[in-house]
């Protein structure tokens, strides 16, 4: 086991350093040019001046030297500072990604809950109308694109109903769940349709083994076959999906903080890219990788758990 | 088509040697939507209790159906006919919990492939403890696993208190047939049904598990009904076989006397199909034509096109069971019974036929 996690870090550090450059790579070959930007725009530029930002800021260094300098500054935690607001990055960052962190974990609890119930019955409940209600509304519930969802929620239960605050991230514990209730929402309607669906798809596969026949022909009571034969057997591709969506969830925010007007990172990584905010831009896109990469690590470490013969084919 | 009623007009005969009848199942017609015939066509079988009784033919015969009919697991749009008791109940009326009661309780099932039957994420102790909550047995918590290792014990698994706490992958197969049947035994059912119980196992495994299954029904005066492809299996190992054949009962005879005097031409066939250590080495004769499939409708004796004996006749005679008169108790649906004399040496008789 602990060989195994070992190995699985080893490659995690190495699916890292690769996207790390893969993302240093996309944003300098991003259009534009960010020492215009730093030197206050084209209006009075002369090639002297911006000769003079690109030494300060070593944007006159060959690519695979620039990344050099910015991955040893990462490892020792510098994450450079914003061209724009001139602040340190890891500020910058600190700041806001708590928000976006308790806006994907609030909407993934939606889902999960929402989605495998949703999918727990329309498996149970194959064939019959209840199964076509929740294939049926889940797809609608995804077709809807997150910033009409968005709209429509804040305008129903914000403006109409007054239930829930349309703007912001709340302070405190139930401040913070009162605030990103409806974005969370409208985050994690998107997400059900796959959700329920992999879970019906996933509890019919398992439904069909041949032990659960055998327990329902011993007389084992529909509702324990349910949730310790069909459930339980299914849990890998719900989990698998669930870990999946989540991550990423962490790079899709973007929309739904604008709509809410909530300040993360989602919303940070697109003024970064708007205002040739290098730094930033690259600290906030790896943090998204790292994210994506840990929640599918942690996937596949929870497999081994869930069905034991993963475990013995590992090791 | 007689009616279902039919059935419980005539009274029940008394199974030689035998006390009380576990299960009973008179004329017992099963349709399957989408079939040209009945899966079980006219099936009267019964199993008293402390019997072994076989029940044995090809695959597709109706075999395990038969069995599902005891259990009452049966697909959805079956249209059934005729009676299938246990222990004095009629199980076709059983619903709901009353039926969940019957399936835990007085009846258990052994499947032919164990790895299949046993969830292969849960630990032989969970399917044991599950087993006896179903049943309830009201045996909860520590006691509930101490009675998981004895029933392993009582199957005569070694190292039962660590068997408990393996997973289906980590045993081999011989020991997996053990733990479905300690949890078959869970439940303290009357009635065994072992649907091909040995027929994946290795030849000393399946030794075992026979010699196993003897014990049991003396020891706890189970009724057990054997369903096996394996006629000469059967004949050594049963009371009485039932041997079917599309659907139908087509010979049930004392074991002893189905193997020395078989009367209808499909056990003989069935008999000559496999080859037997003796003197005369005599060929191995396959039975023309191959079975039935449930697309194929039959206005008469469903085997007369691979019958040796058949005549014209047959192909328009609708199969009943003819008792027969040489001292046993058996019968055999064959139009031309009487004409055909009484075999005693199947080999040597066939041989000059």
């Amino acid at each position: 086991m602990l060989a195994r996690i070992s190995r699985r870090l080893a490659g995690l550090l190495a699916t890292l350093l690769a996207a790390s450059f893969v993302i240093f790579a996309a944003v300098y070959a991003a259009p534009g040019d960010p020492a215009v930007f730093l030197a206050g725009g084209r209006d009075k530029l002369t090639p002297e001046k911006l000769e003079l930002v690109r030494a300060q800021y070593h944007l006159d260094e060959p690519l695979v030297v620039q990344y050099g300098r910015w991955l040893g500054d990462c490892l020792h935690f510098d994450l450079g500072r914003s061209f724009k607001y001139s602040d340190q990055v890891a500020d910058l960052i600190v700041a806001r990604f708590p928000t976006t962190l308790a806006l994907v974990a609030y909407a993934t609890v939606l889902f999960v809950v929402l989605g495998v119930g949703a999918g727990v019955l329309a498996a149970v409940r194959r064939g019959t109308w209840v199964d076509s209600a929740v294939v049926g509304g889940t797809t609608l519930a995804a077709s809807v694109p997150s910033f009409v969802s968005a709209i429509a929620l804040a305008a129903v239960f914000g403006v109409q109903l007054g239930w829930f605050p349309v703007t912001g991230g709340g302070e405190g514990f139930t401040g913070t769940l009162h605030h990103l209730t409806l974005p969370a929402l409208a985050l994690a309607l998107g997400a059900l349709a796959i959700i329920s669906r992999v879970t019906r798809q996933a509890m019919a596969d398992a439904g069909a083994a041949d032990h659960v026949e055998a327990a329902r022909s011993s007389g084992i009571p529909e509702r324990e076959i349910v949730r310790r034969h069909i459930l339980r057997n299914a849990l890998g591709p719900i989990v698998t999906m669930c870990g999946l969506v989540m991550a990423g969830m962490l790079a899709g925010t973007v929309v739904v903080e604008t709509a809410f007007g909530i300040s993360g990172i989602g919303s940070l990584l697109v003024g970064a890219i708007n205002t040739h905010d290098f730094p930033v831009a690259q600290a906030v896109l790896l943090l998204m990788v790292t994210g994506y990469i840990v929640v599918t690590t942690l996937v596949d470490l929870v497999h081994p758990l869930l069905d034991p013969r993963v475990k013995e084919a590992a090791v | 088509m007689p009616s279902a009623a039919a059935g419980h007009d005539t009274a029940p005969l008394a199974a030689p040697g035998s006390d009380t009848v576990l299960l009973d199942i008179d004329r017992l017609t099963l349709r399957l939507p989408g079939t040209a015939r009945p899966v079980l066509d006219q099936v009267s079988l019964r199993v008293a209790s402390g019997e072994v009784v076989g029940l044995v033919g090809e695959s597709g015969s109706g075999k395990s159906t038969t069995a599902k009919a005891a259990l009452r697991t049966l697909p959805t749009g079956t249209a059934l006919d005729g009676s299938v008791r246990v222990a004095g109940r009629d199980v076709l009326a059983l619903r709901g919990e009353e039926l969940r009661a019957h399936r835990a309780r007085t009846v258990a099932l052994v499947h032919q492939d164990p790895r299949a039957a046993l969830n292969p994420v849960r630990r032989i102790g969970d399917f044991l403890v599950e087993r006896l909550a179903a049943a309830g047995t009201g045996v909860r918590g520590a006691t509930a696993r101490d009675r998981a290792v004895e029933l392993l014990a009582a199957v005569g698994l070694d190292a039962p208190e660590r068997r408990v706490r393996q997973r289906p992958h980590e045993l081999s197969g011989g020991m997996l047939q053990r733990v479905v049947i300690a949890g078959a035994l869970a439940a303290e059912p009357r009635l065994l049904l072992a649907d091909e119980a040995t027929s994946a196992l290795d030849v000393t495994t399946q030794a075992e598990i026979l010699a196993l299954l003897r014990t049991l029904r003396a020891e706890r005066g189970l009724g057990l009904l054997f369903i096996t492809h394996d006629l000469h299996l059967a004949a050594a190992y049963c009371d009485r076989v039932y041997v079917m054949y599309a659907g139908r009962v087509v010979e049930e005879r004392t074991a002893g006397d189905l193997f020395e005097r078989p009367r209808h031409p499909y056990t003989r066939g069935l008999l000559d199909c496999s080859p037997t250590l003796g003197e005369d080495h005599r060929e191995i004769r396959p039975i023309p034509g191959k079975p039935p499939s449930l697309a194929d409708a039959f206005a008469g004796c469903p085997f007369a096109e691979r019958c040796p004996d058949a005549e014209p006749e047959c192909a328009t005679w609708l199969p009943e069971p003819v008792a027969l008169a040489d001292g046993g108790t058996g019968s055999a649906a064959c139009r031309r019974l009487p004409e055909l004399l009484p075999v005693p040496q199947t080999t040597t008789k066939d041989g000059s036929r």
